[in-house]
């Protein structure tokens, strides 16, 4: 089968989720209760999308398949960001109490952050993928440990008020940032497409980019202030999930068995869509609200993240 | 022409590349030789500007490698490095097709295959060209590589020990391939050699290396002499003529 047609399936399933998840059971106050459904779809489709898209641009900067944003602990460092804002500034503050202005800065943080990482782990020689991993266990622990710290010293009332705002997951999607983070999306994609055509090349590795006149270093500091943009609104709209990035990129990448970033990255959001909005149908339908789906991601995701460890070592 | 000029680079303190002086002529080949550790590596690295260095100048026909384009300079002169570990799901085909992205930026138009077809058959790699990297064996992909480089079709061709990973006859296959380059296209070659007996019978010019430093430079000849070559690998090793070439007898 061509990449066309596996895309194009992919695709199809994940309208037909989609849309399966909108219309099933509809009844009761149609009026009420369709709007809601489709606006977490969309908010669903929008992260699903960007965690794989950033996914697959970060494996191709690091020239690895098991560091993902996430693993390096970016998700954690947003929930991190979000309390140190109530921190400093209070829940009642101007800039708590517009979520729009809230979600701004943080993103701001979060780039200036990715220029940080850039800096201190991209710009030297070359850098063992195990030495990056361990400093992103460590790091995501940390930022983890900070933000429940700091969570601990903040007024019991202003917490109140934030954590419903700052808090996201899967069955509460931060439906009142969709719309802005629309437009965020849309605007990183268009400044990403001027650095497309670079990623086939660059996944060849450093030395080889550079010899086929890649500005190497520009680009990858642009891409990482993308995937920071992107993660940032993920885990805004839906919080953290750690493994999935992981997995639906290498499962996209086994499917496609290709080297091509228009297949990988379209089969990833694809695939990303299937596992997020149809396992939220299951989690919804099936287990009634039992468990959720991060918890089903991760299982699944941590499992893979292991053998693809023992693997990478093995070919190592 | 390629121009160094009091080049350094330090790692850690202790310099790697210690005031480098050469200028390299055009079609030619020129063989880096020298013990482990001698710099010879760097010092092709930042010819071809995939690492910085800390002092110095570097041009290439006149122009300052540093304030040249990125685009412009990988279509004229192009480096392989020892270590190819590409983990891509990518066929012969595929991997010497990149060599033209500096021409095509990813969109390869008829006359950029013209060139792909033209180094794979140079290369002698058209029955396997649809075989994929990692079914190959370690002197077929060094070849492949090799390809990919031809096919960026850049005036200068930098390799770092190429021959590594190669048995005898493809080892030769190569030498001799790359003085066709030379004789026939007018390609300049530089090259990092461990064999000084490879060296010494396909180079036009040598350039001896120990501790960063320049021990001694010029023609193969000159360079290709017991006491040259006591200084640079501290032992003895005797040079017979064989046919006219130099082959030295270090075993």
């Amino acid at each position: 089968m061509g990449y066309k047609k596996k895309t194009i399936i992919l695709a199809i399933i994940a309208i037909l989720l989609a849309m399966l998840y909108i219309f099933y059971d509809l009844r009761g106050n149609i009026g009420y209760i369709l709007p809601r459904r489709i606006i977490k779809v969309v908010a669903i489709v929008l992260t699903g999308g960007a965690i794989a898209f950033s996914t697959t641009i970060f494996m191709t900067i690091t020239n690895n398949r098991i560091l993902t944003p996430s693993v390096l602990g970016l998700d954690s460092l947003y929930l991190l960001v979000q309390t140190f804002i109530i921190f400093i500034f209070g829940a009642n503050s101007l800039v708590m109490m517009s979520s729009n202005i809230n979600y701004l800065v943080s993103i701001g943080i979060m780039v200036l952050f990715s220029l940080l990482l850039y800096r201190f782990l991209f710009r030297g020689e070359k850098n063992n993928i195990y030495f990056l991993l361990l400093i992103g266990m460590i790091l995501g622990t940390f930022f983890g440990s900070f933000t429940d710290f700091m969570q601990v010293l903040i007024d019991p009332n202003e917490f109140m008020v934030a954590q419903d705002r700052m808090f996201a997951s899967v069955n509460n999607v931060n439906t009142d940032l969709v719309y802005i983070s629309i437009i965020i999306i849309v605007a990183a994609l268009i400044y990403f497409m001027r650095f497309y055509k670079y990623l086939d090349v660059m996944a060849l590795g450093k030395e080889h980019a550079v010899n086929l006149g890649v500005p190497y270093d520009y680009i990858v500091k642009r891409l990482l202030v993308i995937v920071a943009i992107l993660i940032s609104v993920s885990t805004a709209l839906i919080g953290p999930i750690t493994f999935l990035g992981l997995l639906v990129v290498n499962v996209s990448y086994e499917l496609m068995k290709t080297y091509r970033h228009f297949y990988v990255i379209w089969g990833s959001v694809f695939i990303s869509i299937i596992a997020l909005v149809g396992g939220q149908f299951v989690v919804e339908k099936i287990f009634t609200f039992d468990t959720t789906i991060s918890v089903i991601i991760n299982f699944i995701g941590g499992v893979y993240f292991i053998y693809l460890l023992l693997k990478e070592n093995k070919s190592w | 022409m390629v121009d160094i000029k009091n080049v350094f680079k330090m790692y850690n303190q202790k310099k790697v590349v210690d005031d480098v002086s050469i200028s390299i002529e055009k079609g030619t080949i020129t063989s880096f030789i020298g013990p482990n550790g001698a710099g010879k590596s760097t010092l092709i690295s930042m010819i071809s500007r995939l690492i910085a260095k800390d002092d110095g100048e570097i041009t290439i026909d006149g122009q300052d490698i540093m304030k040249t384009k990125n685009n412009e300079l990988a279509k004229k002169i192009s480096i392989l490095k020892q270590s190819n570990s590409i983990n891509l799901k990518l066929t012969i085909r595929e991997l010497v097709a990149f060599g033209r992205f500096p021409y095509s930026q990813g969109k390869l138009r008829n006359e950029d295959w013209v060139k792909v077809d033209e180094a794979i058959r140079y290369m002698e790699l058209g029955e396997i060209q649809d075989k994929y990297l990692d079914e190959l064996s370690g002197g077929q992909r060094q070849r492949a590589h090799i390809a990919m480089v031809l096919a960026q079709d850049t005036e200068y061709i930098l390799l770092d020990e190429p021959l590594n990973n190669l048995d005898m006859r493809h080892s030769v296959q190569i030498m001799k391939t790359l003085r066709k380059l030379v004789d026939e296209l007018g390609k300049t070659i530089l090259l990092v050699i461990h064999d000084i007996n490879f060296a010494s019978c396909y180079s036009d010019h040598i350039v001896a290396l120990k501790d960063g430093k320049i021990i001694k430079q010029g023609r193969t000849c000159d360079v290709i002499d017991q006491c040259v070559l006591k200084d640079i690998y501290d032992m003895d090793i005797e040079i017979q003529n064989i046919d006219d070439r130099k082959i030295c007898v270090y075993f």
